[in-house]
C-alpha cells in the first residue's frame, strides 16, 4: 500500500511516477534551451559590439562597481549552494532542511536584487542611463550609450528571471512546508533547482563580459 | 442517423463555458484554438481585402497611404503570428498528436491551457493596438524605421508579439517532451506516424527559434520606451543586425508554418492511396533536415543590405542545400500514388493541390537564392507570389485539408463531399488566380509595400484583385458547410476514411481518456491496406 | 503613356546576364513543375479506384538508387544555379575602375543624387549611355533601397553606412527609380526616374545649371573643402611633420596603422567613422585629442568632405610623417 501514497503524486495523463519524472525533466531541460537562446540574442549583440568598439567598451567598463559586482557574484554563488543543499535534503525527505534551504536561497536572492538596484540607482544619479540625459565623461560617448543599453538589457533581464526564479522558490517553499515533498515525490524541488542553477550561470557570464573585460 | 446512443465522450463530458475555459483536455484547448484563429483568420482577410481593392487602381484613391501601409502591416502579423504559426501545431498538433501515439494527454495539460490563454493575452494587446490606430512598421519590424520613425502603435503590437511567442515556445515544449516520453508500448521512433515527425521538427524550431525573436521584438520595444540604442545607427547601433536577429527566428517560421502541412499531406496521402508512404525515412529525415538547415540560411533575406559578399555566397549555398529536403519530399508522395487505389475525396484534392502549389513555391525559391537574380526580384512582388506560394499555396492547403480528413474524428460529423470538392477547386483556381500574375508584377519590378504604383501594372493587379474575390468565395464556401454539418451533417463512424493511425481506432468523436484501453502498436505507420478486423 | 507587358526593359550591362540566368531557372522549374504535375496526374488516372477493385497492391519497394537520384541530380543542378548567381552577383558587387562615382542621399521620402561636377538633383538622375556609373550611397533617417528594374540593381541605402551599386547603361530613355525598402507613408511616392542620355547630350546638360538653386551648384570638392576650412580640420591636419593629427594628402585608399596594432584600409566608411567618432581608430603615433563632429555634418556635407579629403593628391614621398 505504499505505493498509493506515490502515486496520488502522478498526474492522469503518465503511466508511473518514473515517467512523469521523465518528462518533467526533459521540460525543464527544453525550457532551458529556450532561454539560453534568449540570452543568446543579447550574447551576440554583445559580441558584436565589444569587437567593433573595444576601447569604448573597456572605458564605459570602468563605470561599473566591479567590487559590488564581485560581492553578487558570490551572493548568487552561495545561493546556488543553499539551493542545492535544499534540492538535496528533498531526496532525503527532510521537510525541514527543504525549507531551511529553500529560504536560504530566497534570502540572497532577494541580496543580490538588492545590490543591483542600488547600482542601477546610483548609474541613474551619474546619467549613465541611455536616453536623452545620458552623459558620459570621455570620448566615444555614443559607443558607450551602446554599451550601457547592453548593460541594461542583459542586467535587466537577468534580474527579470531572478525575480520570476524567486517567487517559484516562494512557492515550493510553501509546499514543502506542507510536507508535500517527500523522498519519494520531490520533482518540482529538483526542476525549480535547475532554473535556479541557470539563472545563476548566465550572471557567470555577464559579469565577467560586463564588469571585467578590458580592465587593466 | 440521430444519434441514439448517449456515449459519454470529450464534447459531451461536461457542459457550461467554465468546462471549456478551465479544461485540461487537449481536445478541447484544440477547439478553443480553433475558434480563435479562426476569427484571427478572418480578420486577417478582411485586411487582405482591403489590400487587393486598393490595388485595383494604380492611383492610391481607396485608402489613404498610412492606412494601406497599417492595412498590410496588420494582414502580415495577424496572419503570421496569430493564424499560420499556431494554425496546425495549436489546433491539430494538440488534438492528435496525444491519439496518434496513444497517450491520455499532452505530458503537460496546465501548460497547454496556459499557452492558449498567453495566445489570448497577446492577441489582446495586438487587438488594442489595432483598434488604437494600428501599426505600419510592416511585420518585419525593420529598425530604425520601427524603432525612431514610426508614429503608430509599436509597442503595444511588440508587447502582443512578445506574449504570444511565449504560446509557441510552450506548444513545442510540450510536443518535444510528450512525443519523447509518452508514446504506446510499441510504438517506436520509426513507427511513428510521419505527421508526428513533423510536428516534432516544427517544435524543435519553435523552441530554438521563438526566444529569439522574442528578445528581438523586446530589444525594439525598450528602444522606443527607454531609448536604449541597440540598433540605433547614431551610437554606433547596427539596425542590419536587428535584420540578422530577426531573420534567424522568421525564416525558420516559414518551416513553423510549412512543416505541419507536409505531416498532415503525408497521413492524406497515403489514405485515399491506399498505400504504404514511398520512402517513410527519407521523408521523416527530411523534415528534421529542413528544421536544421532552415536555421543557416536566413541571410538570404538580406542579399542587398550591404552585408558582406562572402556572407551572401554561404547563405545562397546553403538555401539551395535546403531545397532538396523539400524536393525529396515532393517525389516521394508522387511515388506514393504509383500502384495505389486512389480516390478523390475532398481532403485528397486539398492535398494534391498542396503539392502543386507547393512545388511552384519551392521552384520560385530558387529564383531568390540566386545571388544575381535576387538582387533584381528582392522586396518585389515576386517574393510576395512566392511567399504566399509557399504559406497560403502550402501551409493553408495543409491546413484545409487537415480540417476537411479530421473533422469527422473531431467533431462526429460528416460535412458535404460535394461542397467540399466544389471549395477546394475554388481555393485552388482563385489562388492561382490572385499569385501567379504577382510573379510577372515582380521580375517587371513592381515593389512589395506600394500604395500607388505605375500606370503599366494595373492590368496584372486586376488580374490578381479578380482571383482574390474567387478564393475568398473558397474560403467562406467550407465555413458554410462545417458549421452546418455541426447540426445537421451524417455522423460519423469511429474511421470513416477507412485510415491507419491510432486517432482512427477510438470512437468519433473521441472519449475524454481517449481510448478505453492503452493501445499497443505491432506495426509500422500506414499499413495499408487495411486488414478487414481492423475495419470498424 | 501607359504600356503593359510582360517582361521588363534591359538598359543595362548586366541586365542581359540576369535576364539568362532567369530564363535557364525557368526552364529547370518549368521542367520538374511539368514532370510533377504530369505525374500527379497521370498516376492519379492509371491508378483511380476503380468499383470493386481489389485495393491490395504490390507491397511498396523503396530503391535506394531511385531516391539517391532524385536527391543528387537536384543538388547538382541546384549547384549550377548557385554558382551561375554568385558569378553574376559578383560582377554586380565589384564596380570597374573607371566607373563614374555619384552621391545618393536618400531620406524620407526622396532621393538626393550629386554628380562630381557639381549638379544636384532631386528624384531624377541624368547618366550618360555606355559610361559605368558608381553609386555611393546613404540614408540620413530608415533604411531605403535604390532600386532601377530596367538595370537589373538594387542596394539598401542604410543610415550610418556607405553602400554601392553600379551600372552601365546601354540603352538611351527614361526608366523607374524605386525606392524598394518600405520606408513609411510617402513610400510608394519615394519614386524617380533615371535618364539615360547620349554623352554629348548629358555633357550639355552637366554644365547646365540647377532648376531650384538657379546658379551653377559648387561641386561636392569645393563644398567639402569649405568645410574643411570652417570646421578647422586644416589647424591640426596641417599636412607637415609635428602637426597634432596625421596629415590627410593620399591617404584615401591606403593601409593605415592604429594605436593598438591594428591595420584598416582607408575607406569611405573608415573616413567616415575616424570624423564622427576619432576616437575609436587613433592613428598610431598621434594623441586621441580629436573632437567628434557627431550631428555637426550632415549626410551630404559628409559625402563632400569624403571627396574633398580624397581629391587631395599623394605627395610624391611620404617624408619625415609617420605611418601612412
Amino acid at each position: 500500500m505504499s505505493n498509493v501514497a506515490a502515486h496520488s503524486h502522478v498526474a492522469h495523463q503518465f503511466d508511473d511516477a518514473a515517467q512523469q519524472r521523465r518528462a518533467v525533466t526533459l521540460g525543464m531541460w527544453v525550457f532551458l534551451v529556450t532561454e539560453l537562446m534568449m540570452f543568446g540574442g543579447l550574447f551576440t549583440a554583445y559580441v558584436l559590439y565589444r569587437s567593433s568598439f573595444p576601447d569604448a567598451f573597456a572605458a564605459a567598463s570602468h563605470h561599473l562597481d566591479a567590487t559590488l559586482g564581485a560581492a553578487n557574484t558570490l551572493v548568487l554563488l552561495g545561493s546556488s549552494l543553499t539551493m542545492a543543499l535544499a534540492v538535496r535534503s528533498s531526496q532525503l525527505g527532510s521537510r525541514g532542511g527543504t525549507v531551511a534551504g529553500l529560504l536560504a536561497t530566497i534570502v540572497l536572492g532577494c541580496a543580490f536584487l538588492g545590490v543591483k538596484a542600488y547600482e542601477y540607482a546610483h548609474k541613474f544619479e551619474e546619467g549613465l542611463v541611455p536616453g536623452p540625459h545620458f552623459h558620459f565623461p570621455g570620448a566615444e560617448a555614443n559607443h558607450a550609450e551602446l554599451f550601457f543599453s547592453l548593460y541594461f538589457a542583459m542586467t535587466g533581464l537577468h534580474a527579470l528571471h531572478m525575480v520570476v526564479g524567486a517567487g517559484v522558490l516562494a512557492v515550493l517553499t510553501v509546499m514543502a512546508a506542507r510536507g508535500r515533498f517527500s523522498a519519494d515525490y520531490h520533482n518540482p524541488v529538483e526542476i525549480g533547482g535547475l532554473y535556479w542553477h541557470f539563472v545563476d550561470i548566465v550572471w557567470i557570464y555577464l559579469f565577467p563580459l560586463l564588469y571585467l573585460l578590458g580592465r587593466h | 442517423m440521430e444519434p441514439t446512443d448517449k456515449r459519454k465522450h470529450y464534447l459531451n463530458a461536461d457542459y457550461g463555458i467554465r468546462s471549456w475555459l478551465l479544461t485540461l483536455d487537449h481536445k478541447r484547448i484544440a477547439l478553443l484554438y480553433l475558434i480563435s484563429i479562426t476569427l484571427m483568420f478572418l480578420l486577417g482577410s478582411l485586411f487582405a481585402v482591403l489590400i487587393r481593392l486598393e490595388l485595383l487602381t494604380p492611383a492610391g484613391d481607396f485608402v489613404q497611404a498610412d492606412t494601406y501601409n497599417k492595412l498590410f502591416t496588420m494582414h502580415g502579423i495577424v496572419m503570421i503570428f496569430f493564424f499560420l504559426v499556431p494554425s496546425i501545431p495549436a489546433v491539430f498538433g494538440n488534438f492528435l498528436l496525444p491519439l496518434m501515439i496513444g497517450a491520455r494527454d499532452l505530458a503537460f495539460p496546465r501548460l497547454n491551457l496556459m499557452s492558449w490563454y498567453v495566445y489570448m493575452v497577446g492577441a489582446a494587446f495586438t487587438m488594442w493596438a489595432v483598434l488604437t490606430g494600428g501599426v505600419d512598421t510592416g511585420w518585419t519590424f525593420y529598425t530604425p524605421y520601427s524603432t525612431t520613425a514610426s508614429h503608430s502603435n509599436v509597442m503595444a503590437t511588440a508587447i502582443g508579439i512578445f506574449i504570444t511567442g511565449f504560446s509557441s515556445i510552450l506548444t513545442g515544449l510540450n510536443f518535444i517532451v510528450t512525443i519523447h516520453t509518452m508514446r504506446a508500448p510499441g510504438l517506436t521512433w520509426f513507427r511513428l506516424p510521419l505527421f508526428v515527425w513533423a510536428h516534432y521538427a516544427t517544435s524543435l524550431i519553435m523552441i530554438l527559434g521563438t526566444p529569439v525573436i522574442a528578445i528581438t521584438i523586446f530589444l525594439v520595444g525598450v528602444e522606443r520606451a527607454f531609448h536604449l540604442g541597440i540598433f540605433d545607427p547614431a551610437l554606433g547601433g547596427d539596425p542590419i543586425l536587428f535584420q540578422h536577429l530577426f531573420w534567424f527566428y522568421s525564416h525558420p517560421a516559414v518551416y513553423i508554418m510549412i512543416l505541419p502541412s507536409m505531416g498532415v499531406v503525408s497521413e492524406i496521402i497515403t489514405c485515399f492511396a491506399r498505400r504504404r508512404i514511398f520512402g517513410y525515412g527519407f521523408i521523416a529525415a527530411s523534415s528534421l533536415a529542413i528544421a536544421i538547415f532552415g536555421f543557416l540560411v536566413w541571410g538570404h533575406h538580406m542579399f542587398t543590405s550591404t552585408q558582406s559578399v562572402y556572407a551572401a555566397l554561404i547563405f545562397s549555398v546553403l538555401s539551395f542545400a535546403v531545397a532538396i529536403p523539400s524536393a525529396v519530399k515532393v517525389f516521394n508522395w508522387t511515388a506514393t500514388l504509383y500502384g495505389g487505389s486512389i480516390s478523390f475525396q475532398a481532403p485528397m484534392l486539398f492535398a494534391l493541390g498542396f503539392i502543386g502549389l507547393f512545388t511552384i513555391g519551392g521552384l520560385t525559391g530558387l529564383f531568390l537564392a540566386a545571388l544575381g537574380l535576387d538582387v533584381h526580384v528582392h522586396d518585389t512582388y515576386f517574393v510576395v507570389a512566392h511567399f504566399h506560394y509557399i504559406m497560403v499555396g502550402g501551409a493553408l492547403m495543409g491546413y484545409l485539408g487537415a480540417v476537411h480528413f479530421w473533422w469527422p474524428k473531431i467533431t462526429g460529423r460528416m460535412y458535404s463531399e460535394w461542397a467540399a470538392r466544389v471549395s477546394a477547386v475554388l481555393v485552388f483556381v482563385g489562388f492561382n488566380l490572385t499569385f501567379f500574375p504577382q510573379f510577372v508584377l515582380g521580375y517587371l519590378g513592381m515593389p512589395r509595400r506600394y500604395h500607388a504604383y505605375p500606370d503599366e501594372f494595373q492590368v496584372l493587379n486586376v488580374m490578381s484583385t479578380t482571383g482574390a474575390s474567387i478564393l475568398g468565395v473558397g474560403y467562406m464556401v467550407p465555413l458554410c458547410y462545417l458549421i452546418w454539418s455541426l447540426w445537421r451533417g451524417a455522423v460519423a463512424a469511429p474511421n470513416p476514411w477507412r485510415a491507419t493511425g491510432l486517432e482512427w481506432q477510438t470512437p468519433s468523436p473521441p472519449p475524454t481518456e481517449n481510448f478505453a484501453r492503452t493501445p499497443v502498436v505491432t506495426e509500422e505507420a500506414y499499413a495499408y491496406p487495411l486488414k478487414e478486423a481492423e475495419l470498424v | 503613356m501607359p504600356k503593359f507587358s510582360l517582361f521588363p526593359e534591359s538598359a543595362s550591362t548586366i541586365a542581359g546576364q540576369v535576364d539568362a540566368l532567369f530564363f535557364f531557372m525557368i526552364a529547370v522549374s518549368a521542367f520538374f513543375g511539368l514532370l510533377i504535375a504530369g505525374l500527379i496526374v497521370f498516376l492519379s488516372i492509371r491508378y483511380r479506384r476503380r468499383a470493386g477493385s481489389n485495393e491490395a497492391g504490390d507491397p511498396v519497394h523503396v530503391p535506394i538508387a531511385l531516391e539517391a537520384a532524385w536527391t543528387v541530380i537536384p543538388l547538382a543542378i541546384t549547384m549550377v544555379m548557385f554558382y551561375w548567381g554568385a558569378s553574376v552577383y559578383m560582377t554586380m558587387a565589384r564596380p570597374p575602375d573607371d566607373a563614374h562615382e555619384i552621391f545618393v542621399v536618400g531620406k524620407q521620402w526622396m532621393w538626393k543624387l550629386q554628380h562630381l561636377e557639381g549638379r544636384r538633383e532631386i528624384n531624377e538622375l541624368h547618366v550618360p549611355v555606355g559610361q559605368p556609373i558608381k553609386l555611393t550611397m546613404t540614408s540620413e533617417d530608415v533604411i531605403h533601397s535604390f532600386y532601377v528594374p530596367a538595370f537589373r540593381i538594387k542596394s539598401d541605402v542604410v543610415p550610418g553606412r556607405y553602400s554601392t551599386a553600379w551600372f552601365e547603361a546601354t540603352q538611351v530613355g527614361t526608366y523607374h527609380l524605386f525606392c524598394a525598402e518600405y520606408c513609411g507613408t510617402e513610400h510608394s511616392q519615394m519614386i524617380g526616374s533615371v535618364i539615360v542620355m547620349d554623352p554629348s547630350d548629358f555633357q550639355t546638360w552637366l554644365s547646365g545649371t540647377d532648376a531650384d538653386a538657379g546658379m551653377a551648384a559648387s561641386s561636392p570638392k569645393d563644398t567639402g573643402q569649405q568645410l574643411f576650412t570652417q570646421k578647422g580640420c586644416a589647424t591640426c591636419h596641417r599636412g607637415v611633420s609635428g602637426s597634432m593629427g596625421p596629415a590627410l594628402a593620399g591617404v584615401f585608399g591606403r593601409e593605415r596603422t592604429f594605436a593598438d596594432g591594428s591595420k584598416a584600409v582607408a575607406d569611405e566608411a573608415y573616413l567616415r567613422q575616424s570624423i564622427l567618432s576619432p576616437q575609436a581608430h587613433v592613428v598610431a603615433g598621434y594623441q586621441p585629442v580629436m573632437p567628434t563632429f557627431q550631428g555637426q555634418i550632415d549626410e551630404e556635407g559628409m559625402l563632400a568632405l569624403i571627396q574633398y579629403i580624397k581629391s587631395l593628391p599623394a605627395e610624391t614621398s611620404p617624408g619625415p610623417e609617420k605611418q601612412g
